[in-house]
């Protein structure tokens, strides 16, 4: 089995998706000639050919406006916003027309369109190159929002995605792009989405992370477990529709649980989680649910280091999580 | 393509003389201010190459586009920019240190550390901070230039952009809201013909990218943007006749961005090096020396002169800046709101009580 990075994982997912099925076509800024500002779809130009590889004028509200329309023609869009923090311009199209479609035709029109985009921080991008907008997507009935943190989970996910009936918010934590390396088999395969991964199993306390961060609450399991706890990580991988049942159970057998997440913390995914073990499995709870985010501020440039949970800041919160009594 | 091209500067004319309204002085200053900004770039590019700052973004061949237009302006005149017009507060005479903080991010950099290098802010040279996503200064310009009707001031307000923002929802509206409230703006449509990887044919069904103005209502002209006289007299004119409460300008100043897109680019992808080599002939800076030369006000000594003392001065600032420290951990809190909202101030009490005893290391390596 062949090993690759995360970014070879999705370029390798889109080449065998567009292979597999002529209806697919990708669209974006730069993604043509120049294979992507990150090489997503490096090669992709040349294998496919124009109709397929579209080079788009600088309008993200045309990217996805575009890509609503072919999709309701029948075809199965990949728009690429180059950064999720260039995604605003393309809010209207995304929330109040790809989400809605469907619904406001009483079914007519699906809207299969999948938005890729990478997102968050990790190549010291400042204000507008690291940004984390999932919670404004999950809070959107309508749309799927996903995010893989294995070059596996990558491309199966992302085939998941394109085959789909709905639309995918697909984003892709850019710090891991070159960094995760993992085996990827040759060929079609699909990861379903909805379900999430455990990472390694634990009995102490349960992580609940997505995207980059996974590496980054591994980093501080392995230094808490020196100490003799036993961490459960869960990588959510699906952000909605939520895997309710894996992150409950879990919950209920470790009794202490926290969320770690790039965003700024008010409102961010990590309310989302606790509200709902809080809704449901309070009683088995031995300690107050902890999230760990990025701070209430914009994303700075300099002190990125200080703002992105790292995993001393992790680490610290795994500590007053398990020794709470 | 055959199309209509201001120009002053005829690079086959045997003799030249000094254009109306500009002295020997004034043509040498704004030679300078170019040879200020190819310096500067050569120095952030080197910066940048060996690992010294993180990021930049040059302006190489852009140069006319920014001085041109900066000297036919009056200082209160309030500029838009996008992430390519540095050139235009260093022409106001910025300080070279506070550039040079900003490329680093430092303890002394104006934006506090928070912003990519090249998105600078320069209250005092009404240089307005910059945002990295394309288009968005451009209505803002046109808001600027109506509060200043508004109030019955003199001063008009400029935006710049590139080929790219003319696909953004904020050219369009910011062209309309111009036209419909005759606001006193000139819209600097910085042609260099790519964004990142994609040529102004792939932005629009028209390459004569000046023509978009009429649609609107509002006067359009195309002019050579290595051409630091005919980028001049174009916005003394418009810049005039928006003061005069004739309503705003579009000046397509076509030129061709003889660098990468930024640090992180690879042009080779996607031009050729023909294409980057027949535009170093129209160099601007190139051009107006020789033109200087034909008027005779240029010598090998003055030459060597300005060169050498501004890489003098620009690297000493570079060096300076390098060795101070980056902002206080304090200071990520600061300026979020006019007055600190108390979650955030725990926040922040919390970083600091807890974990400035921790070394955070900028690698995210477990350093305990
Ligand atoms: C809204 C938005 N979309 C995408 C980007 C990514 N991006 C940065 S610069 C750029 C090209 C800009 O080209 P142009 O407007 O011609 O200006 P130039 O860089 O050539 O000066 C792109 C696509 C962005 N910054 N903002």
């Amino acid at each position: 089995m062949p090993t690759m990075t995360l970014l070879q994982a999705i370029n390798d997912s889109l080449r065998t998706e567009m292979r597999r099925d002529n209806r697919v076509i990708l669209m974006g800024e730069d993604v043509g000639v120049n294979g992507g500002v990150f090489r997503t779809t490096e090669g992709l130009y040349s294998e496919f050919g124009p109709d397929r590889v579209m080079d788009t004028p600088l309008s993200e509200t045309g990217i996805i406006g575009a890509a609503i329309g072919m999709a309701v023609y029948g075809l199965k869009p990949v728009s690429e916003i180059q950064f999720a923090d260039f995604i605003y311009p393309a809010f209207d199209q995304i929330v109040s027309e790809l989400a809605k479609f469907r619904y406001r035709s009483g079914g007519e029109f699906p809207c299969p369109v999948v938005v890729r985009t990478p997102y968050g921080g990790g190549i010291r991008g400042g204000l507008y190159h690291s940004q984390s907008p999932e919670a404004y997507f999950t809070h959107t009935p309508g749309l799927q929002v996903v995010i893989p943190s294995t070059p596996y989970d990558a491309k199966g996910l992302l085939a998941s995605a394109i085959r789909g009936e709905d639309p995918v918010i697909f984003m892709e934590p850019k710090k891991i792009y070159r960094s995760v390396k993992g085996d990827v088999p040759d060929g079609e395969y699909t990861v379903p989405i909805g379900p999430a991964r455990v990472v390694q199993s634990g009995t102490d306390l349960t992580v609940f992370c997505y995207g980059a961060m996974v590496d980054v609450c591994e980093k501080a399991a392995r230094k808490i477990q020196e100490e003799g706890y036993s961490v459960e990580i869960i990588d959510l991988r699906t952000l909605y529709p939520l895997d309710e049942e894996t992150i409950l159970n879990s919950v209920v057998k470790t009794g202490r649980a926290m969320v770690v997440y790039e965003a700024p913390k008010t409102c961010g995914y990590g309310a989302e989680v606790a509200a709902l073990i809080a809704e449901n499995v309070i009683d088995s709870l031995e300690a107050p649910v902890k999230r760990v985010g990025g701070f209430d501020t914009p994303f700075p440039y300099t002190l990125e280091y200080v703002y992105v949970p790292h995993p001393v800041r992790v680490y610290q919160a795994m500590q007053e999580v398990l020794q709470y009594q | 393509m055959s199309e209509p091209l201001l120009q002053v500067m005829q690079d086959d004319a045997k003799k030249v003389t000094l254009p109306p309204g500009l002295s020997e002085a004034d043509l040498k200053t704004m030679y300078e201010g170019m040879v200020a900004i190819r310096v500067y770039d050569e120095r952030s590019l080197k910066l940048q190459r060996s690992g010294r700052i993180g990021f930049c973004v040059t302006s190489f061949g852009e140069e006319a586009t920014q001085v041109g237009t900066v000297a036919a302006l009056q200082d209160i005149d309030w500029i838009f920019p996008s992430y390519r017009q540095y050139g235009v507060p260093m022409y106001r005479g910025v300080q070279l240190e506070d550039m040079a903080s900003h490329l680093y991010g430092n303890k002394f950099d104006l934006a506090k550390g928070r912003q990519m290098p090249a998105h600078y802010t320069f209250k005092d040279k009404r240089f307005v901070s910059i945002s990295s996503v394309i288009g968005t200064q451009i209505i803002q310009a046109v808001g600027c230039a109506m509060a200043a009707r508004i109030k019955g001031d003199n001063c008009i307000a400029a935006t710049y952009f590139g080929d790219g923002a003319t696909s953004s929802n904020d050219f369009h509206s910011g062209l309309n809201f111009a036209a419909v409230y005759r606001a006193p703006v000139l819209f600097f449509l910085v042609n260099n013909q790519y964004a990142i990887s994609l040529p102004v044919k792939k932005q629009s069904g028209n390459e004569l990218l000046y023509k978009r103005a009429e649609g609107y209502g509002v006067p359009g002209i195309r002019v050579d943007g290595n051409d630091v006289i005919a980028v001049y007299q174009a916005t003394k004119e418009a810049a005039e006749r928006a003061r005069n409460g004739e309503g705003p300008t579009l000046l397509e100043l076509f030129t061709y961005r003889a660098g990468s897109h930024s640090s992180s680019d690879d042009p080779s992808r996607y031009r050729s090096q023909d294409e980057m080599d027949s535009w170093k002939k129209k160099d601007p800076i190139e051009r107006m020396k020789r033109y200087m030369q034909k008027l005779g006000i240029w010598s090998e000594a003055y030459e060597t002169e300005i060169w050498e003392s501004f890489r003098e001065r620009i690297n000493q600032f570079t060096t300076a800046a390098e060795e101070q420290p980056e902002p206080s951990w304090e200071s990520l809190f600061e300026d979020v709101y006019a007055q600190m909202p108390a979650s955030l101030e725990r926040q922040k009490d919390q970083l600091i009580a807890r974990e400035s005893g921790l070394e955070l290391s900028n690698e995210g390596e477990f350093p305990l």
